[in-house]
């Protein structure tokens, strides 16, 4: 449950976004003025984090938890509080009047679901900050809020790298459960990377209906395991169903989420999987120097390779990847951290070979969040 | 060819825990007592499974654990509906929400640990038949256990004493009142016994056949089975061959999308429900004068015997 709504619906606020990310950029650079004496969560003595699920879960909530520790090392003075389980109603305000009573100026509200607790707490407290992370606010952005998130296909395009100069089948296959905008994204991200260093790479989809129905993911890796698929990922919640069953094959992984290397001795390649703390870090000491109103963060920050602090990361390599892929990933990272570096640089054609993004055309990380289609290369439909 | 061994295959796997379970409810069913709690009894049953497979690295341990567990969630059931005379429906829906919590708090320390699992083992000159040989005879141990169980629960059911108590406990249980036999006694040991292959089925889900415990990892498959059992007449051949069919439809989408074919993944999910639907309409009457008159009764709200 946790895991997915932030993807879920990240992708169905994109086109919302996309109006307010074009005023992103501009809004960053002339405010210095806006610093002055009494800035919201100007020298807090405590950070709160909100989580809707549980700290331990491998997943979402999990990252979060890491995140919030990552705080506590890099500022010892700041008290960091946390509270598990805060359902997506009003007892997240409760939980965030209570965090502010104890001193917390800057609440990291990290549910897609927290945004309107978030927001009323926000406007009742102008001297708090409170972020959320995942989701978009529309209207109005007040002078103590924002929302951010990652690019989670980026990594997913250097994985791709890994699986294609892995797979000798040139069968790559990948168990999804929905037809949202993120995980197209990332499927399409994933097949190009493959694609840019192996051009008979071929990506087949297989769907399960469902963010973890371990059952069902068997059923989807045993049938792409059948026919000659030797590399396997996933967009799911729960990943080791898959993981495992690839292991057993003999076929290699590339994870999601969390680094499952210890499941998969033999066939892990890489993956993507979360590291908020250098994004939470930017974020606390923005605040707490004074610095938030018209900062990137007071605003809907999406944040990328080009803009660094993706707190989508790649996972550490499994043995079998060669130096050689290594520096191609490395390459291919530093072209995505370039002015023109995209996953989706045109031109990118759809299953159809029609051209859907021109050549020289890099699409915006919001029109990213919106994709609709199959690349070429990709195998399945897409329900609609 | 190599599609509907696929399909075939597949369906045996992933239908035996949805077979484990609809046999246990049959048995239920056969002694008067319908158990919603199915769902429940494979969660209990799937986590223990994965639990002791872990700490003690047996898989075998692990399905017994898992059995006991499903076993234990049922009589809970069974004292409720057959000594208290609660209502069968809210016990067993109760059961199966207490049963959420509990694998939800217990199990979050399981969550991605590795467990020892069963592997898959190819039964010696058998699993060489071509067609046969992959659907059946390609799988893990926990699976061909039920090979054994399926038989040997219709035979008890059908011609043996006990079985006969056990049905007449379903259908007139005055009668055996009257010949000094204890219909809760009959139906508490039907309803455990059913709970224990519940849990059995879960287990084969964790250890077995996913390899992994995730909260309301059963997503559904026990209510699956209690319908099937109606599905299949109360009959455990009919119940195996109506658990591969369900399986079998559940594994055409993967195997589909695999093969590149186009098709739209919610149409492919509608498969397995449509069949069901249609199977129902099908047999229309013929379930409802082959129930168990117990059951009726249960339906009709009247006291239990």
């Amino acid at each position: 449950m946790s895991i997915r709504k932030p993807t879920l619906r990240v992708g169905l606020c994109a086109a919302a976004s996309a109006l307010v990310l074009a005023g992103c950029s501009s809004a960053t650079e002339p405010e210095e003025a806006a610093e002055s004496a009494g800035s919201p969560g100007e020298g807090t003595a405590a950070v709160g984090f909100i989580m809707v699920g549980p700290k331990d879960d491998f997943g979402y909530n999990q990252a979060v938890y890491e995140g919030s520790e990552v705080i506590k090392a890099e500022f010892p003075d700041l008290e960091v509080l946390t509270a598990e389980n805060v359902p997506e109603d009003d007892t997240a305000a409760t939980t965030m009047e209570q965090m502010i009573d104890k001193g917390a100026k800057l609440i990291f509200a990290t549910s897609y679901g927290h945004l309107d607790a978030a927001l009323k707490v926000a406007e009742e407290h102008p001297d708090v900050v409170v972020v959320q992370q995942g989701n978009t606010i529309t209207t109005d952005i007040p002078e103590n809020s924002g929302t951010y998130f990652g690019t989670v296909y980026e990594p997913m395009y250097l994985a791709g790298i890994a699986a294609g100069a892995a797979t000798e089948s040139n069968k790559l296959g990948y168990v999804y459960a929905f037809p949202i905008p993120q995980t197209i994204a990332n499927i399409n991200a994933f097949e190009r990377g493959a694609q840019s260093v192996n051009p008979d790479a071929q990506t087949v989809t297989v769907s399960t209906s469902s963010w973890c129905d371990p059952g069902k993911q068997q059923a989807a890796a045993d049938s792409l395991l059948s026919q000659g698929v030797d590399v396997l990922t996933q967009h799911q919640d729960c990943t080791s169903t898959v993981i495992q069953a690839a292991e057993t094959a003999g076929a290699m992984t590339v994870g999601y989420h969390a680094d499952a290397s210890s499941l998969a001795p033999e066939g892990w390649l890489t993956g993507a999987v979360w590291d908020w703390g250098p994004l939470y870090t930017d974020i606390v000491r923005t605040v707490v120097g004074g610095d938030f109103v018209g900062s990137p963060y007071n605003d809907n920050f999406r944040v990328g390779y080009k803009t660094g602090t993706n707190p989508f990361v790649l996972a550490g390599y499994g043995a079998s990847v060669s130096d050689e892929t290594k520096a191609a990933i490395e390459e291919a990272q530093a072209f995505l951290a370039s002015e023109d570096g995209s996953p989706f640089l045109g031109p990118v054609r759809d299953q159809d070979g029609n051209v859907v993004i021109e050549e020289g055309v890099v699409p915006t990380y919001a029109e990213n969040d919106a994709m609709s289609f199959f690349v070429e290369g990709v195998v399945g439909k897409l329900a609609q | 060819m190599s599609l509907i061994v696929d399909v075939m295959s597949g369906g045996v796997r992933g239908g035996t825990s949805i077979m484990y379970a609809a046999l246990g409810e049959t048995v239920s069913e056969r002694a008067g007592v319908i158990n919603l709690g199915t769902e429940g009894s494979m969660l209990v049953g799937a986590l223990s499974a994965y639990a002791i497979s872990v700490e003690t690295g047996s898989p075998w341990l692990g399905a017994l654990a898992g059995a006991v567990a499903g076993g234990l969630l049922s009589l809970i059931h069974a004292y409720l509906v057959v000594e208290r005379g609660a209502s069968q429906f809210a016990s067993g829906l109760s059961l199966l929400f207490l049963a959420l919590g509990l694998t939800s708090l217990f199990g979050a320390a399981y969550v991605g640990q590795a467990a020892a699992t069963f592997d898959q083992w190819d039964v010696p000159v058998l699993s060489a038949i071509p067609v046969l040989g992959p659907v059946l005879f390609q799988h893990d141990p926990l699976l061909y256990l039920s090979y054994l169980i399926v038989p040997v629960v219709w035979f008890t059911l059908f011609k043996t004493r006990i079985g006969l108590l056990v049905r007449t406990a379903g259908e007139r249980a005055d009668s055996l009142t009257v010949h000094g036999y204890s219909v809760k006694l009959l139906r508490t040991g039907a309803v455990t016994f059913g709970g224990m292959l519940a849990g059995l089925g879960g287990a084969h889900l964790s250890i077995a056949y996913a390899n992994a415990w995730f909260e309301n990892m059963v997503s559904g498959r026990g209510f699956i089975a209690v319908a099937l059992v109606i599905f299949a007449v109360w009959n455990p051949f009919r119940v195996m061959g109506g658990a591969y069919l369900f399986g079998m439809a559940i594994a055409l989408g993967p195997a589909l999308q695999a093969r590149g074919y186009q098709f739209n993944q919610f149409a492919l999910d509608v498969i397995p429900f449509l069949l069901t639907l249609v199977v129902l309409a099908v047999l229309g009457k013929r379930t409802l004068s082959s129930s168990p008159a117990e059951l009726k009764r249960v339906f009709e709200n009247a006291a239990p015997t």
